[in-house]
């Protein structure tokens, strides 16, 4: 297959999944509120003193950056799945891998970044400043697209599985623990004077990782979901 | 001898009933030998007295832990190569013996931190990474438990045993990553070990015994699989009948 049918595919799914998304516009708008109230519920029940506030946001917002993700995963194959397109993706001659990172990058757009754009935001509100607000968006801007990743691989595997919700956080959170810790681990190490370069340079490589494995594994997960 | 024959459950499930005794006999008079050994030959050790014995139980137990997620999802990555149904329910007998090696690590660790380090958990990365083992093997375990079709339940929880196969380096060299309270690893390739060789001893001598230990508890339970999956008479009959139902097919 040529260079250009394989941009022309990707970017085909891309489109055809924001486009759907722009028409059911609220399910994008539901995990934006979503964040926002998780994340507006730790002062209230931690206690406004801003020098808690300050120490545990980058694990607050990463934590609910994690769960937002987490939360829109159903809305990745499950609609594809019902009305029977899933199964004709299996069937094209584009390899399904492709396909899937398509729809995966769609799925960060929807749900990863504005995540990303809101987090400044959010990190105002927990008194975050100057520099570790930039490594705050930065972090997430690497680290939400390797979320959607990994969560894809998950959303595949229980497809159409009884009480498949719960299970598919059991399987995809334990997944996310080395995102969390160098994303949260690049915004306190920058708050605490040592930079977050090592720590951003992790969640690259977990990028990198992710974007070359995952797809793959989503494919196989898929093959297995639909035969 | 055709080894490939052995792929075959009918074929494996004699081999299987065979072979249990001997790993069952080994674990016990090595398991006998290498507690007797770190419990009392072992010198106490001048740090931290005679607390540190746990050790011969939580290092060979933590190893098990990750080599037995290995051995699993390379048993998946078989069974997905090859298709082979023994593959997948090697994979799925592995799972909670595991998953039981991996607790008894935490608890364990547990135990010898709280005087140790003066609290039964800390937040240390070997730690952590142990608990997500665990809840990894908890995955593989409810994942296949939630799909009642029994090749796709096979599958997917193989798929989830392979990419989960990620996390057993991050485990491994995590004490190289992050620099914690952990103390840093006794026994390495590179140095070699900085024990006295009793104790080194006691600890081989113990992992081999929770090896042989594995192997019997393992060929146990996927004789059991083999029961429930093929319909074979139940355990309430004698076991000579399941081995005719068995030689009859």
């Amino acid at each position: 297959m040529s260079h250009s049918s394989m941009w022309d595919s990707i970017s085909g799914i891309i489109q055809r999944d924001l486009l759907l998304a722009m028409r059911r516009w609220s399910d994008a708008a539901m995990s934006v509120f979503f964040l926002v109230i998780v994340v507006s519920l730790f002062p209230l029940g931690v206690g406004p003193e801003p020098a808690v506030l300050r120490t545990i946001a980058p694990g607050v917002l990463w934590v609910a950056a994690l769960l937002t993700c987490l939360l829109s995963l159903s809305r990745v194959f499950t609609p594809d799945y019902l009305d029977g397109v899933l199964e004709q993706m299996v069937l094209v001659p584009q390899p399904l891998s492709l396909l899937v990172l398509g729809k995966v990058l769609a799925h960060w757009v929807i749900s990863g970044l504005p995540v990303v754009l809101l987090s400044p935001l959010l990190g105002l509100q927990f008194g975050l400043d100057g520099e570790a607000l930039g490594v705050l968006v930065l972090s997430l801007l690497l680290g939400t697209p390797t979320l959607s990743m990994i969560g894809a691989i998950g959303a595949a595997l229980v497809l159409g599985v009884r009480g498949s919700g719960l299970l598919v956080a059991l399987l995809v959170l334990p997944l996310y623990v080395p995102v969390l810790i160098f994303g949260a681990g690049a915004v306190t190490s920058s708050m605490a004077g040592i930079g977050g370069e090592a720590n951003l340079s992790l969640l690259g490589a977990c990028l990198v990782l992710s974007l070359f494995l995952a797809p793959w594994a989503t494919a196989a997960a898929l093959r297995v979901a639909l035969e | 001898m055709i080894w490939s024959k052995y792929s075959a459950p009918q074929a494996f499930y004699p081999l299987a009933g065979r072979l249990i005794p001997w790993f069952a006999a080994v674990a016990i008079i090595l398991m006998v030998v290498g507690l007797y050994m770190g419990f009392f030959v072992a010198p106490t050790d001048f740090q931290q007295g005679e607390s540190y014995r746990i050790i011969f139980v939580h290092v060979p137990a933590a190893w098990m832990s990750m080599f037995l997620y290995v051995v699993m999802a390379i048993w998946a990555g078989v069974g997905m190569g090859l298709n082979a149904r023994l593959s997948f329910m090697m994979a799925q007998a592995i799972a909670p013996t595991g998953a039981m090696f991996t607790f008894l690590a935490l608890l364990t660790g547990a135990m010898w931190g709280k005087p140790t380090w003066g609290a039964w958990w800390v937040w240390d990365a070997r730690l952590t990474s142990e608990l997500i083992l665990l809840f990894q093997y908890a995955g593989v375990m409810l994942l296949r438990t939630s799909i009642d079709d029994l090749r796709r339940a096979d599958r997917s929880s193989a798929v989830f045993a392979l990419v989960g196969v990620v996390n057993v380096p991050i485990i491994y060299y995590s004490v190289q990553w992050w620099n914690t309270l952990h103390q840093g690893a006794s026994v390495s390739m590179a140095t070699g070990s900085k024990m006295a060789a009793t104790m080194l001893m006691a600890m081989l001598i113990m992992t081999i015994a929770f090896w042989m230990y594995s192997i019997a508890v393992i060929l146990a339970r996927v004789r059991c699989v083999m029961v429930e999956r093929e319909s074979l008479p139940t355990w309430d009959d004698k076991p000579a009948v399941i081995h005719e139902a068995v030689e009859a097919r």
